[in-house]
């Protein structure tokens, strides 16, 4: 039997760090560690010595542990970027959900196939519901810009909610335009002139 | 029309203008292209993009594609280097701790000698001087090399941590790293944030440094021949504008749109125009060839430059040592002329030169007569022959 496999999650959002550590510890024999704090992050990995690194791919700090790649790195074993690796379309998979995996050299892919595999599944749950809170805070943002619009709409030509909404729908579709980036345009101008 | 998209990676920086006025001045769209730009959050982002084919090209750091190839960080797919995007345009520059210290030695910041830039920085520190990089492949991290080898910093001692950009004010501000080598906007940024002051262009260090390149995967570049080369040459031709000092207001309203870099006209004005400030107090510098595009054949990829690094980064992080033939499969002079033949533009008859030889311009042979090198020199006045060995250290 050999030893717990060692992984550090680098993820400075507590939510998802706490669901990702659930689901890998669900899903194999494994001591979990998250760093949330990015200073010195190299250092900060070497000093646990991990098997397994798993960063978001847009996580900018993401440049900071390729260090650990040097020979003259801070970690004893050397590493490779799980993504180069050619195990049944894994990287594709990892680099689809939004996870890079740095592993030490040595370690099989029996032991990291099933840590992958849940990482690969949470991410891509994660990331889905980031977007869709995307989504739903710019259509938040539109739905603002465009009742503001209205309201200059309505005030300057003393018209009704519904006619200064047609107006601003007319202006876009003659213009081949976005509704919300007329109202946007409305408001701007608006703002120079007031 | 219709375009053939290709999609592009990039870092949102000033020397990405090529590959982002390639599309927005309709370079791209006179070769029947358009590029599909993706703004990337790291620089190992980039390299994935390419290496698994999320993008067929890239602005990539020209030390990448030959660290692959010595199998250094991780990633082992082939990539070439067709043409040179930008030569110099970095920055070194230190942290306030270190900048109220210079002041009070009576450091004049002439912007200019990096002999007299390391001999002060001894003076006011202790210890190592701790240099923030962008990445660990990098004319960033050779230039400071180099720089230390050279001069009084090199038994004083120095050492370099990897901190993003976006977050050097920070790393500084925490006391992770005393001083940076980033590229602009980032340099220009840090003075005007108040987070620090720029003590040397890159150029002081290395006067025609290969900064970024333009990279595609060999097989890529195989397999789309016809596409590379409309790539390759809108490329080019947006380089070329870009050397036209008339060209820069429209450029740095260009690339300081939110969809690209994201930060202020002026700021990105300085680094393409050169006239630099340099301490929150307003002092200007003009480096002329800050950073350039296309005088002095900057696109051409030259085997010499590469050789350079290759030893460089050889020295440094071992790594395969790459023969020339081995070299000559990354970085690509042959896919250069082939593709911009029909721009029936002047290119260098040889592909290789010795380094750090030329010290005021020089006209060199070449296809069409003659064209006119930029000066190359080293800032210890070394040459670097890439058919002799490299010269051991003093």
């Amino acid at each position: 039997m050999s030893a717990d496999l060692k992984i550090v999650v680098v993820e400075d959002d507590r939510d998802r760090a706490i669901s990702i550590v659930d689901a890998l510890k669900d899903a194999c024999v494994c001591d979990v560690v998250v760093i949330a704090d990015r200073s010195g992050l190299a250092r900060q990995i070497a000093a646990h010595q991990p098997d397994i690194v798993l960063i978001d791919i847009n996580n900018p700090t993401r440049d900071m542990m390729e260090e650990l790649t040097l020979a003259s790195g801070p970690l004893d074993r050397p590493v490779a970027m799980f993504v180069s690796g050619n195990s049944d379309g894994m990287a594709e998979a990892a680099i689809e959900a939004g996870v890079s995996a740095y592993v030490v050299d040595g370690l099989s892919v029996q032991r990291l196939k099933p840590v992958m595999d849940t990482a690969i599944a949470r991410f891509s749950m994660v990331r889905q519901m980031r977007d869709e809170l995307a989504e739903t805070r710019r259509a938040l943002e539109e739905r603002k810009v465009i009742d503001r619009a209205k309201g200059l709409l309505m005030k300057a030509k003393g018209i009704d909610e519904e006619a200064a909404y047609a107006l601003l729908r007319k202006a876009a579709m003659d213009q081949g335009r976005r509704v919300p980036d007329v109202a946007e345009a409305l408001v701007t101008a608006a703002g120079l002139l007031g | 029309m219709n375009y053939v998209s290709i999609p592009v990676a990039y870092m949102p920086l000033v020397d990405a203008a090529p590959l982002i006025l390639a599309q927005e001045m309709g370079f791209a769209a006179a070769e029947g292209i358009a590029l599909d730009l993706i703004a990337a959050p790291s620089w190992s982002s980039v390299r994935d993009m390419l290496a698994f084919g999320r993008v067929d090209a890239a602005h990539m750091l020209s030390p990448v594609p030959l660290a692959m190839g010595m199998g250094l960080g991780g990633v082992a797919t082939e990539i070439s280097s067709v043409s040179n995007l930008s030569i110099n345009g970095n920055v070194i520059g230190v942290g306030t701790e270190l900048k109220a210290k210079l002041d009070a030695l009576g450091f004049s910041f002439d912007f200019h000698d990096p002999i007299a830039a390391a001999e002060a920085l001894v003076q006011v520190s202790d210890g190592p001087i701790s240099f923030g990089v962008p990445f660990p492949f990098s004319m960033h991290v050779e230039l400071l090399r180099y720089w230390a080898d050279g001069s009084a910093l090199q038994k004083h001692g120095i050492t370099i941590r990897t901190v993003p950009p976006p977050l050097m004010a920070q790393a500084l501000a925490a006391g992770e790293v005393d001083a940076f080598c980033v590229g602009e906007p980032w340099g220009s940024v840090s003075v005007e944030t108040g987070a620090g002051a720029l003590l040397l262009p890159g150029k002081a260090i290395w006067s025609f440094a290969p900064e970024k390149t333009l990279a595609v995967r060999t097989n890529w570049a195989e397999t789309e021949p016809d596409l590379l080369g409309r790539l390759m040459r809108a490329v080019w031709k947006a380089g070329r504008w870009l050397s036209d000092p008339a060209a820069h207001a429209t450029a740095s309203d260009l690339l300081s749109r939110k969809a690209y870099l994201d930060v202020s006209a002026e700021l990105i004005d300085r680094a393409l125009s050169g006239h630099l400030t340099i301490t929150q107090e307003g002092d200007h510098r003009q480096i002329d060839g800050f950073v350039e595009f296309h005088s002095g054949a900057a696109t051409f990829p030259w085997l010499s430059q590469a050789r350079w690094i290759v030893e460089r980064l050889h020295m440094a992080n071992g790594g395969a040592a790459l023969t020339d033939v081995q070299i000559a499969k990354i970085v690509r002079p042959d896919l250069h002329r082939e593709h911009l033949a029909k721009l029936r533009c002047d290119l260098p008859g040889a592909s290789a030169k010795v380094e750090g030889a030329i010290l005021s311009s020089m006209a060199v042979a070449s296809a069409y007569g003659q064209i006119t090198l930029q000066p190359d020199g080293f800032f210890d006045g070394q040459i670097f022959d890439p058919e002799a060995k490299f010269p051991p250290k003093k």
